[in-house]
Formats: structure tokens, sequence, C-alpha cells
């Protein structure tokens, strides 16, 4: 069963400029401890989804259209006071930019006290413990004395692991994780990564891991889903999609990943830039950079097709042969 | 951190005596005291007389050199009309002043904090827009006029509240102090009230400016993100990002506050130091407008000092940075 069912969302933010269709009918879902690794571009709308779900999106952007179902539920027809308590309590998340995610000027343990007792009527002293020992499971040596210090006594990767440590807290069902590695160097990347992995898999909590770099995703999602422009081009199991990438912005990004190409084949970038999202084309949005470009692109988006069973594709003029189409 | 301290310790001589030198010229500008120390029919040599015992004789640098030689010892001179010492005078008058600064200071942290976050808060809506609005007002009403209007309405006319003087005073480590006896706190309301006005319409404004700020911060939608509720990311996460700036503004201007008192204190004929220095002006009692400015200066150059050291202690990254140092 799954425990979380997007259909159809769509965020839009309504600029002086005009309205930015952020997300533009995106659809997925999760089962209970799966991984969906959510990959784009910069700008592509990965964020925007992530916040959508935790009805966090700021003005000028609102969810306008679409269903979020989590555990059956709808989220749109809950109350402030009901989505509050489902917030860092049964869905959690995670930002990118460790610096900024924490109050520069509150100790961790307030940080972190506050985080439980938000959802639990527990003593101030029952909610440390359980920080002391959130902090322990994300590697965060000696967490009693740490949690007296303030964000700035800590490294970018040791916020990152705060952050995750307060995302755990709850034992969440659900984690939206979005590119909680980027801002952060190489070994601790993969470090933090494996961690969250293991810990995701021990205990059973769905996560949702928005990044910008496939590579990230290979080694750590069941399934994947590339968004370009607001919307889900591509969609598949992990192994599918990275060995016989159907559209050809997945074939763009995965061209862009060292070591992955054959040997000796030159990395390849995508022509062009990250489309305006105020003002996309008519068609399909990433026909102006796409190799295998026709006129129907121009004229007409695509609509999503399934294909293989549980891959789903939005493009003219796919990569790899459409067999059994369900 | 020594270093600053010490460079901070080398202006505030600076500024102190360029202070002096403005000061002591200013006022002896202001016209000849001896006009209103003596009697318009005292003979040409009770005139002189006089001249010579308050050292009006001599020419300006010299008076000024004996000032200063004098100042270096404590010694501000003499009032002419009280013949006291002009720093015991003024010190006398200072618990009133400081008091009434004091409560002033608390009105307007009280008033204008929780109107300038709910303003941020509400920032697009109509109650966010009526307290911006309302701001404005306190920051362009004179307060003499404030003053007046508010003792028509709680002395005159409802009669709450007393209007002009000094009620009971209770002695508090050896000051005479009205804010510990309730009918002394009841004379002090109106005129700290209209101290405070402009100072909590500026508070309101930082309150706004920092709480907008500290809500488009990601570590309060992280905040919400955890399902802490919008009451505690106001009091807890906004607010103790936004005290920083507005104690260190506060801080600023609880000098303004108690050097510019004057209006206040003369509408309320409060018996502070402002009141003592418009009588002083009146009677162009040199010493003591001397005295007092000097004592303004010194005021502010503490305040902005202890602030520094205030705001080093609230920011714990200010803090740290200190303690590489
Ligand atoms: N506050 C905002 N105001 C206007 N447009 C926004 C805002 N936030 C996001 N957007 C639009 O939504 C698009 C997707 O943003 P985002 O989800 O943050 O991208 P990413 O995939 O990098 O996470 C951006 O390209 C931008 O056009
Ligand atoms: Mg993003």
């Amino acid at each position: 069963m799954s425990i979380l069912d997007v259909r159809d969302l769509q965020t839009h933010f309504f600029t002086d400029a005009g309205v930015v269709k952020a997300v533009d009918g995106v659809s997925f879902s999760l089962s209970a401890g799966e991984v969906l690794g959510l990959v784009g571009e910069s700008g592509s709308g990965k964020s925007v989804t992530g916040f959508s779900i935790l009805r966090l999106v700021d003005a000028p952007g609102r969810v306008v259209g679409g269903q979020i179902n989590f555990k059956g539920q709808d989220l749109a027809k809950l109350s402030d006071r009901e989505m509050r308590a489902l917030r860092g309590n049964r869905i959690a998340m995670i930002f990118q930019d460790p610096m900024m995610t924490l109050n520069p000027v509150l100790r961790i343990e307030t940080q972190m006290v506050e985080a439980v007792r938000a959802h639990d009527r527990v003593s101030h002293k029952a909610a440390r413990d359980r920080a002391i020992s959130a902090l322990a499971k994300v590697g965060i040596p000696s967490p009693t004395e740490r949690l007296a210090a303030y964000p700035h006594q800590f490294s970018g990767g040791m916020r990152q692991r705060v952050a995750i440590a307060i995302a755990l807290l709850n034992g969440p069902d659900l984690i939206v994780a979005d590119e909680p590695t980027t801002a952060l160097d190489v070994t601790i990347q993969s470090q933090i990564l494996a961690e969250v992995q293991q810990l995701a898999r021990e205990t059973g909590t769905a996560l949702i891991w928005i990044t910008h770099d496939l590579a990230v995703v290979a080694g750590l999602a069941d399934n994947i889903s590339v968004m370009y422009a607001g919307r889900i081009v591509e969609s598949g199991p992990t192994d599918a999609v990275l060995t016989a990438p159907a559209h050809p912005y997945t074939q763009g990004l995965l061209g862009s990943i060292p070591g992955h190409g054959r040997r000796g084949e030159r990395l390849t970038q995508i022509p062009g830039m990250a489309p305006n999202m105020a003002r996309l084309p008519d068609g399909c949005a990433f026909a102006p950079r796409c190799a295998r470009v026709s006129d129907t692109c121009r004229s007409s988006a695509p609509e999503i097709t399934t294909f293989d069973g549980r891959r789903s594709l939005r493009c003219f003029h796919p990569l790899v042969p459409m067999t059994s189409s369900a | 951190m020594l270093v600053f301290l010490l460079r901070r310790l080398a202006q505030s001589v600076f500024v102190l005596i360029a202070m002096m030198i403005v000061v002591f010229f200013g006022v002896y500008m202001i016209g000849n005291p001896i006009d209103i120390l003596i009697s318009p029919d005292a003979t040409p040599a009770e005139i002189a007389e006089t001249m010579t015992r308050f050292g009006f004789d001599e020419p300006a640098y010299m008076q000024f050199l004996k000032f200063v030689g004098n100042a270096l010892q404590g010694d501000l001179g003499r009032s002419f009309v009280h013949g006291e010492s002009a720093v015991t005078l003024i010190l006398s008058y200072m618990p009133a002043t400081l008091e009434l600064a004091a409560l002033g200071l608390f009105f307007s942290v009280a008033i204008g904090v929780p109107l300038g976050v709910y303003a941020g808060y509400k920032a697009d809506r109509w109650q966010g827009r009526a307290i911006m609005t309302g701001s404005i007002f306190g920051f362009s009403l004179p307060n003499f006029w404030v003053g007046m209007l508010l003792i028509l309405i709680f002395a005159v006319e409802l009669r709450w509240l007393p209007s002009t003087g000094r009620g009971e005073t209770v002695e508090v480590l050896g000051m005479r102090l009205s804010i510990f006896s309730e009918n002394g706190l009841k004379y002090m309301i109106l005129p700290a009230l209209t101290l405070a006005l402009y100072k909590a319409s500026l508070v309101t404004r930082l309150a706004r400016a920092g709480t907008q700020e500290a809500l488009m911060q990601d570590y309060v939608k992280f905040a919400r993100a955890k399902g802490v509720s919008e009451t505690r990311i106001l009091l807890v996460h906004v607010l103790k990002n936004i005290m920083i700036p507005i104690i260190t503004v506060l801080g600023l201007e609880l000098g303004s506050m108690i050097a510019f008192a004057v209006v206040t204190e003369t509408v309320f004929a409060w018996p502070g130091m402002g009141k003592l220095l418009i009588d002083s002006i009146l009677t162009l009692d040199r010493p003591v407008i001397v005295a007092y400015l000097m004592m303004t200066v010194i005021i502010f150059i503490f305040i902005n000092f202890t602030v520094d050291v205030i705001y080093t202690l609230l920011d714990p990254r200010v803090r740290v940075k200190g303690e590489a140092s």
C-alpha cells in the first residue's frame, strides 16, 4: 500500500511577471520504506514539490490543483492544526543548506526538544533523552555535551547531521530530503548518504531524496522520477532508468556524470540553459535543448505514457522501444 | 576584543574633548550672566567686583583653561543661582529623570515589540497596515502636544491620573525614587507614556522589519517543518533574533531619552534634569548648563559602551569571535 500518493499536483507562483507554474501536473507515489529519487536541474520545481507535500509553500506560491494523499488522508482537507500535527511527526523534511536551517541564536537542545514536544506531551528530560539518542544515531560524537552548543559551533556536515537527527526524532513515516548533501563536500556527502540509507532501511521510513545529481541517487533510490520545468518527464525503477533512459533529458543528465559513460567517452553536457519558468515554450519544455526535437514537439506537449509496466515517460521520441504499454 | 575596547575608549576621549570646547564656547556665547546675577541699579564698582569674583573679567580662553583644569578634577563649577556644585545639583535631579526614562523605555518595549512582531506577521493584512499607520503618528506628533493631550484626557476629563509634579518617593539605595511607591508611580505614568511614544513607534518599526526578515529565513521554515506552533515560532525563534538589533537601538536611544526628556519634564513639571536645564537656561546659570551637557555626553558614551557589551552577550556568534581573539 502506498503511504504517499501525489496526483496531478499543481503549484503556481503568482508573481508580477506572470504565473510561474513551478509544479505543473506532478504525480508519483511511495510505499512504506521506499526511497524515491527526485532528480532534475536547479529550478525544475523539486523543492516546491517537497514543500507542497508539507503545505509549506511560501507566498506568492499556492497549490492550485491535484491531490496529495498521505496514508489515505487528503492533506488539502486537513486544518492547519491537523497539518501541523503531521509535520515533523509523520512527515519530516531536511533542507538543502545546513548553515541556514538551524536557528543561530538557539541551542541545539532547544531546537531538538521543541521538535519532540510539539507532538508529544513528554517531560523536557524525556525529550532531551530522545534528542541525545537521535544525535548518536546520526554519528555525532559526545551528543550529551553537544546539545548545549549553538549551531555555529558545528561544521556544515555536523549541522546537516543535526537536521537529520531532528527529522528522525519522532520516527516519521516519510522524510523529504531536499538536496541535503549538495552543500557539503564529497566525502561527507557519501558518508551522510550511506548513513541515511541505513537509517531509512532500519526504521522503514519512506524517503523522497531530492537532488540535481543522478549519481547521488543511483545507489540509494528504488525509483527515480526525473523532473524538468515543473513536470516529471520520466520515472521508473532506478536500474531501468539508469541503464536504458527513455527521455533525452535523462540521457543528458546521465551523460554529465563522470564514470558513467563508457571508458574514453567524453562527458557531455545538456546544451542550452534551464528554461525561464515564467515563459515556457508551447509544446515540450525541453524542445529547445533537445537533439531529437521535431515539429510536433514544438507545437504540442507530450502526455504521460506508461510502458514496461512500471515506467512512464513524457516524450514523442523515446530512446527505447515502448513495449507492453499498459 | 581588548583592542576593540581600547579603541572605543580613545574615541570616547576625543569626543569628550571636542564636546568640552563646543559646549563651553557655545554657552559662553549665549549671554552675559552678570545681567541676571546683580540688580539693575548696581554701581559699576559692584559690577566689576562681581565680574572678578566669578572670573568673567578674564579672556575667554583663560576661562576655558580654568574650566578644563577644574573639570579634570571632577569640578564643573558652582551654580550661580543655587550656590551648590553644579555636578551635585544635577546628580540630585538625576534619579527623577532616570526612573522616568526607565519606565519610558519599559513602555516603549512593552508596546512596541508586540505591535511590531504582530505587524510583521500580518504584514500584508489590514492589521499590519493599521499598526504601521499608527506608528507614523507616534513619530510625527510633537512630544509637548501628546503630553498635553494625555493630560487633557486622563487628568482633566477622566481624572484617573495626576498631571503634574512628582508624587510620593521612597528612598532606595540613597536615591529618592517614586517608581516603587504606588502613588509615585501614578504620577509617572503620563510623562513616561509621553516619553515612550516616539520610541515605541521606533521599536514597532524595528520589530516589524526584523520579524518580516526572520520569517523569510530557512530556520523559521524548518521550525514549521518540525511542527512547531506559530506562537512559539514568533515568541522564541523570531523574538530571540530580533531582540539583538532592538536592544542595540534602544540602548542608544536611552541616552537621548535621558538627555532630551526636557520637553516632557517641562510639560509635566517633572523635577528632573531636563527641567533643571530649562530653568538654568532661563537664568543663564552657565556652570549648570555646561555640566549638564558634559554629563549627557558621558552618559551617552557609557551607554554605547554597555550596549556593545550586552550585544556581545546576546549574540552567541559575536561571543565566540570575542573568545577566539
Ligand atoms: N518565491 C518564489 N517566487 C517566485 N517563483 C518561485 C519562488 N520559489 C520558486 N519559484 C519558481 O519555482 C521554480 C522551481 O523552484 P524550486 O522548486 O526551488 O527548484 P529546484 O528544483 O531547484 O528545487 C523556480 O524556477 C522558480 O521559477
Ligand atoms: Mg531546490
